[in-house]
């Protein structure tokens, strides 16, 4: 059955508040290169066909919210 | 009055809900469940506070999608009164009855204390009778209320911004901001003035033995209602 990866993350102009506590943490275990950390979201979706116009469809009613997030998908061979 | 007080998976705050506008207002008020997909011989509805669906995906994401929210959106359209709070909020901004969404607090934990609120908005029936400051409890981890920069503006210009959280002078300074919030913005309005959201709790603050009864001048607007005034 095809798999598709929809990736959901935070739109970059928002304050990633998890994120910086991340970022923050690594930092105390000694990766001082670490200048920021984001966290998004993988969702994995086994799906009979995939469609682009479908998993679009799913993204924009359901698995992101265009106010705070962006998307992307692929298919997995 | 008859108020819906609607019940989904995860719900914490319904019968705070129920009981407040039951005991300390005198309303009619029932449980709405989920699934139904009517809310015929209601007047008002109440959206309460939780972790509907575990806050899976997003805060409200899961329950917005219910057949009671499909009901909720002709409802709000015919210009009956709704109001969401906390959980209940998020659930109105994912179903775009709100604009804007709800993020994690600024800084980064559970709040859980009383604020101060000044209502910005003077002719809602939910804020015409909220004068001077309101001191009612908020208890949320995702409440940071965040918008576009041209929807600010445009809630603002519209008179849509709500309330605001505020310090004891009624200024909206950093301090008095629980969680972050784009410009203190507590509470917000739709275009017709009818659907109210916000993260504090009213309804833990309808009498003095809760440490607060100022949540009653939001709660009474329902009366408003019955007599017959018109939201905008």
């Amino acid at each position: 059955m095809p798999k598709v990866r929809v990736y959901v993350t935070l739109k970059p102009s928002l304050l990633d508040s998890a994120g910086k506590t991340v970022a923050g943490s690594l930092d105390k275990l000694g990766f001082h290169e670490v200048k920021g950390a984001r966290i998004g979201k993988l969702i994995e979706l086994e799906v009979e066909t995939a469609d682009e116009g479908r998993i679009k469809e799913m993204c924009d009613r359901l698995l992101a919210n265009p106010v705070i997030e962006d998307y992307r998908f692929e298919e997995v061979k | 009055m008859r108020v819906a007080v609607l019940q989904f998976p995860g719900s914490n705050c319904d019968q705070d809900a129920l009981w407040s506008l039951r005991d300390d207002l005198g309303y009619q008020a029932e449980y709405a469940w989920h699934e139904s997909d009517s809310l015929d011989g209601f007047d008002a509805a109440f959206l309460p506070g939780g972790f509907t669906y575990g806050d899976y995906l997003r805060c409200g994401a899961i329950a917005s999608q219910s057949p009671i929210v499909g009901a909720l959106k002709a409802f709000a359209a015919e210009g009956r009164p709704v109001i969401g709070v906390c959980n209940g909020f998020q659930i109105l901004c994912e179903a775009g009855l709100l604009p804007g969404a709800l993020l994690l607090n600024a800084s980064e934990r559970f709040v859980c204390r009383t604020v101060t609120l000044k209502a910005v908005n003077r002719d809602s029936l939910w804020t015409r009778s909220a004068e001077g400051l309101i001191r009612v409890p908020v208890a949320h981890g995702e409440g940071r209320y965040v918008c576009e920069e041209g929807t600010l503006k445009e809630l603002r210009e519209a008179n849509r911004v709500a309330f605001l959280y505020v310090n004891d002078m009624g200024e909206a300074t950093e301090e008095a901001n629980p969680n972050g919030s784009t410009g203190n913005v507590a509470g917000v309005l739709n275009q017709a003035g009818n659907v109210l959201g916000m993260m504090p709790h009213p309804e833990r603050a309808t009498r003095n033995l809760l440490g607060s009864s100022d949540g009653l001048v939001i709660l009474r607007g329902l009366e408003l209602v019955c007599s017959g005034y018109k939201t905008r």
